[in-house]
């Protein structure tokens, strides 16, 4: 039996949100899969920021068609990864492209997710007529292919950068519900939530504060694997034409346009591609990660 | 069991040193663990847990996971060296000749195979008999465990039989192949306890019927008592003492085996009598074990020099038969006789006026069957009937126990009283108010902090995502009117005294505390907003002996200085003799029995209290008790029997009365009351149940064996 000593309260073990936060980012460096993931997520995050700097040429500059890899412009500087059929250079398009996707996508996706986890908490907490609707239309949402989706969406309401998060969030918020509904069904049922209850707490209170948090753990997994299903997304979107309008430089968009000159001129294409897969990877093994460590705990 | 002792042992451990290996370096989970046992013989280990009393047991299985492995000593079985065997000996003898009985029985079947196939896999597997052959016998040891109607439990998938009987198939399971030991891993801890009583009954038969050895593990030292002829009691991965129940229970030497029974109630004693003694401080983690004796920092007894020297060996306690062995430095020179002190008692709580008034409360629920049975026989909607007709009153400061296994009703009625359900009918009236028909989120502030509740699972009652302070927080912001921060701040810290525990909790989370701590959370949180009636469903059945020991003491504690009224609801009939001060028994959504504590311990009673009341395994050799082992299973909630409820399983069962007629309540005298067709006369004729001996009689009993 504990005895009621008067201890000081010592506060520095504790420590600021701030530092739990380095503690649980210290965690994942037990597994090496997410330390890899997180530093190819960093190293876009450094170059979609320090674009500005690091871009060799104006992106949406017209220079000189058809430079191949590693040709040097009239100006003197290099053409690294050359330059498409417009003139402009390929290397500089990804930097800045990189802007557009890790704006839009994270974006998307949080917006997804928030209606995703309202839906979702509303169902599985309160259940009923409530859970039925909300089940049934994402039943429905879920039942077109998701591409088919995305084409009627963008192409009644037009092509832009909002309308792509309002698709985006649209097609993947069901699968959103469904998850924390499943989740919620289970926290909803512990001894908190009763004592939430009877201390006569708002459903609110109870479905974010009590429940919520409690949920987050593979929350926070699927977030990062959606992450890069929603980076696929806005690059299908742009091969379809339906990304952002040009001429800003867009991964997707970059591919759709040189397409038909894959065969001679590969670079245009896979340089750009290889930029969406590494990205995506990055999410996938950052996600592995976090998952290898919420299992261990 | 002396007489046994010229046969050669069937099993025998000897300085066993067994260890797990994780990230985090080896951790000694069993150390110098010595054990013969001979055929026939019973052997039990009692401990709380993490003293590796299940280690044991896998390490005699030899059935350690990847981490695990003995370290030193040797287990032989048989003659033969356990630890030497190769995968295939092991596999031969493991089914056939060693069985393992596991704590939950619908963990142990598998759910999508057939009972019979399950069965007759065993001596087909091991004797390469045919399956007629197996059937036959399957068939025959489902008889010996008294399961009734084999044929159908053959037949049958587990979930279609009740826990009991899936249970006696596991047993029977084990007994198929003949063993010659049986490891039974408290096996009877996630039955209800009127079917507890039945499945201790049949193991304490096992060895005589089948001459079977066993080992019986638990952490009841009661149901020890009743099934073994040796016991060894463990505490952090040692034994601290062994002997037979007879000399070890009467005279125990160790302070850790008087700290446990200091910590379980007996019949003998009540709250205000004789309060129970937790043992301070905690189970010590396997690596930081003190130097010397393990047990050292929480023992009263401890003297420097001595205990924390060198690792104390087990000694045997002379003038003792029955070959009792102790390891402690001091067991000659502690007095034992006064370990128990007595007369310390507390002034009992002076009862107020009544603060809750159940009146003929009914709740049933509604169950949509959408069969096409249903719906041509137009009976679509069908009612669970999970109370019916509770009457009872409590005073203010007063202890009522609502009693009962499982499906009674009795959580139903405490979610009825907190106002997440609402009632069909009947009336509950607190402080005068009625409130069953009020849920919660329309009751007043007021209403709802004068009404909290206590949880059953300590892993479950705190919200693993905030902090302690936050959580007692919210509820003291919220019904103590307060909004300052530094005021809500110093009342946590407050209650944190009151409870007893560090006040630099204040900024940890759950995970970072033990079970017992957490219900002590559980319990500041009921009384942060001063209830005046607060619930407490089973608060201590899921912590260990010495922990609970503690909670409940500080439960009383709590109660006796803010005079809140307490409605204990609970299983145990033991802790319920010890802390309240009337109880309610009830069965099958009603109540049969309600009355004193005093009055429901003694005769009059209702046939299904007497049974109850046989189910309390008692830790004191000296009590004797009468045995009641109810036949049948719990009836189903959906289909309760028409007259009274206990009819299908009543060993007083009076005729078609009783299936027919709902019983009548009658009055004892003043608040007792009893729910039967028998007449009073006839159950106050009565012999009573558990009949604890005299002062003078124990006396006489004890010191002859000296």
């Amino acid at each position: 039996m504990a005895t009621a000593t008067q201890t000081t309260i010592t506060a520095d073990s504790y420590g600021s949100a701030f530092m739990r936060g380095l503690k649980s980012f210290a965690l994942l460096r037990e597994s090496w899969v997410g330390m890899i993931g997180a530093a190819i997520i960093l190293f876009w995050i450094l170059v979609a920021l320090l674009a500005p700097w690091l871009a060799p040429f104006e992106p949406n500059a017209s220079i000189q068609p058809f430079a191949r890899p590693g040709t040097v412009s009239a100006a003197g500087a290099t053409f690294w990864l050359g330059t498409d059929h417009l003139g402009r250079d390929i290397l500089s398009r990804i930097m800045w492209g990189t802007r557009t996707v890790l704006f839009y996508a994270p974006l998307a996706t949080l917006v997804a997710y928030t209606v995703g986890i309202l839906m979702g908490l509303a169902a599985g907490y309160r259940g009923g007529w409530i859970d039925d609707v909300l089940s049934r239309i994402s039943d429905i949402i879920l039942s077109f292919p998701v591409l088919v989706l995305y084409i009627i969406i963008i192409g009644v309401i037009g092509a832009s950068g909002i309308n792509i998060i309002i698709a985006i969030t649209f097609a993947s918020s069901p699968g959103i519900m469904r998850i924390v509904r499943g989740l919620v069904l289970d926290l909803r049922n512990r001894d908190y939530v009763a004592a939430a209850q009877t201390r006569g707490e708002s459903d609110w209170r109870i479905m974010l504060v009590e429940i919520l948090p409690n949920a987050r753990g593979p929350l926070i997994v699927d977030a990062c694997l959606r992450l890069g299903y929603v980076i696929i997304t806005i690059g299908v979107l742009g091969f379809l034409g339906l990304g952002l309008p040009p001429p800003d430089p867009d991964w997707g968009g970059m591919v759709n346009e040189t397409r038909h000159m894959a065969i001679a001129f590969p670079y245009m294409v896979l340089a750009p591609s290889f930029a969406i897969s590494s990205l995506i990877l990055g999410f996938n093994l950052l996600a592995d990660g976090l998952r290898e460590i919420a299992i261990r705990d | 069991m002396n007489t046994k002792n010229s046969q050669a042992p069937i099993l025998e451990c000897k300085d066993l040193c067994i260890s797990y290996y994780t990230r985090a370096g080896e951790i000694p989970a069993v150390v110098d663990f010595s054990l013969t046992l001979f055929p026939g013989e019973t052997v039990g280990i009692v401990g709380e847990s993490g003293c590796g009393k299940s280690t044991v047991a896998m390490a005699i299985m030899q059935y350690m996971g990847a981490n695990g492995g003995i370290k030193s000593g040797s287990i032989t079985f048989k003659g033969q060296n356990m630890t030497h065997m190769s995968e295939e000996e092991l596999r031969q003898i493991r089914g056939s000749e060693i069985a393992m009985i596991y704590q939950e029985p619908f963990a142990s079947l598998n759910p999508s195979v057939k009972i019979s196939t399950q069965l007759i896999e065993v001596p087909m597997a091991h004797e390469g008999i045919s399956a007629k052959e197996a059937w036959q016998r399957a068939l025959q040891v489902l008889k010996d465990v008294k399961l009734p109607d084999p044929e159908r439990v053959m037949n049958a998938y587990p979930h279609q039989i009740s826990g009991g009987q899936q249970q006696r198939v596991v047993i029977a399971m084990g007994l198929l192949s003949n063993p010659s030991l049986l490891l039974l891993d408290e096996p009877t801890t996630a039955l209800d306890v009127t079917v507890e009583a039945g499945i201790v009954k049949l193991i304490a038969d096992i060895s005589k019927k089948y001459g079977t050895s066993q080992i019986y593990i638990s952490h009841n030292l009661g149901l020890i008592l009743e099934t073994c002829d040796r016991v060894f009691v463990m505490y952090s991965g040692e034994v601290v003492e062994e002997g037979s129940i007879d000399s070890l229970f009467s005279r125990p030497r160790h302070p850790y085996t008087h700290g446990l029974f200091a910590c379980i109630p007996l019949p003998t004693a009540d709250k205000n009598a004789a309060p129970l003694r937790p043992i301070r401080g905690q189970l010590p983690l396997p690596h930081e074990r003190p130097q010397g004796c393990y047990y050292g920092p929480r023992c009263d007894h401890f003297i420097a020099a001595t205990c924390d020297g060198e690792h104390i060996m087990m000694a045997p306690v002379e003038g003792s038969a029955a070959n009792h062995r102790v390891r402690c430095a001091r067991w000659r020179e502690i007095e034992h006789d006064r370990v128990i002190p007595e007369g310390i008692g507390e002034q009992p709580v002076a009862v107020g006026e009544y603060i809750l008034e159940v009146d003929k409360l009914q709740k049933y629920y509604e169950v949509r069957d959408n069969s096409l049975k249903a719906l041509l026989s137009g009976k679509r909607i069908r009612h669970i009937k999970a109370n019916e007709e509770l009457n009872f009153r409590a005073r203010k400061g007063e202890t009522v126990a609502i009693v009962g296994e499982s499906g009674c009703g009795k959580s139903t009625f405490a979610k009825v009283l907190m106002g997440l359900e609402t009632s069909t009918n009947g009336e509950i009236r607190h402080n005068g108010v009625e409130i069953s028909e009020i849920a919660v989120r329309d009751r007043s502030n007021k209403q709802v902090s004068s009404l909290q509740m206590i949880f059953q699972n300590p892993f479950d009652t705190l919200n693993p995502s905030h902090t302690i302070g936050s959580q007692i927080s919210r509820v003291i912001s919220k019904f103590g009117g307060k909004t300052e921060k530094g005021k809500i701040r110093e009342k946590v810290m407050n209650l944190l005294d009151i409870v007893k525990l560090p006040r630099d909790f204040y900024y940890r989370k759950p995970r970072q505390l033990s079970g017992g701590q957490k219900q002590r959370i559980g319990i500041a949180r009921a009384f942060a907003g001063k209830p005046s009636m607060v619930i407490a469903d089973e608060p201590v059945s899921a912590l260990d002996v010495s922990v609970a020991a503690a909670v409940t003491e500080l439960l009383m504690d709590i109660q006796r200085e803010q005079k809140t009224t307490l409605l204990f609801i609970s299983h145990d009939l033991s802790v319920v003799r010890y802390l309240s001060d009337r109880i309610v028994v009830m069965y099958l959504g009603q109540i049969l029995e309600r009355g004193s504590t005093e009055e429901i311990f003694s005769p009059p009673y209702h046939p299904y209290t007497e049974a109850l009341l046989s189910a309390i395994p008692i830790a004191d050799p000296k009590v004797t008790k009468r045995e009641i082992v109810l036949e049948g299973n719990l009836p189903s909630v959906m289909n309760p029997p028409k007259g009274c409820p206990f009819c299908t399983r009543c060993p007083r069962h009076i005729g078609a009365i009783c299936d027919n007629e709902v019983p009548p309540v009658q009055q004892v005298n003043g608040r007792h009351f009893i729910k039967c067709h028998i007449s009073l006369d006839e159950l106050a004729q009565v012999e009573e149940v558990i009949h604890v001996p005299s002062k003078a009689e124990r006396q006489q009993t004890v010191h002859p064996t000296q």
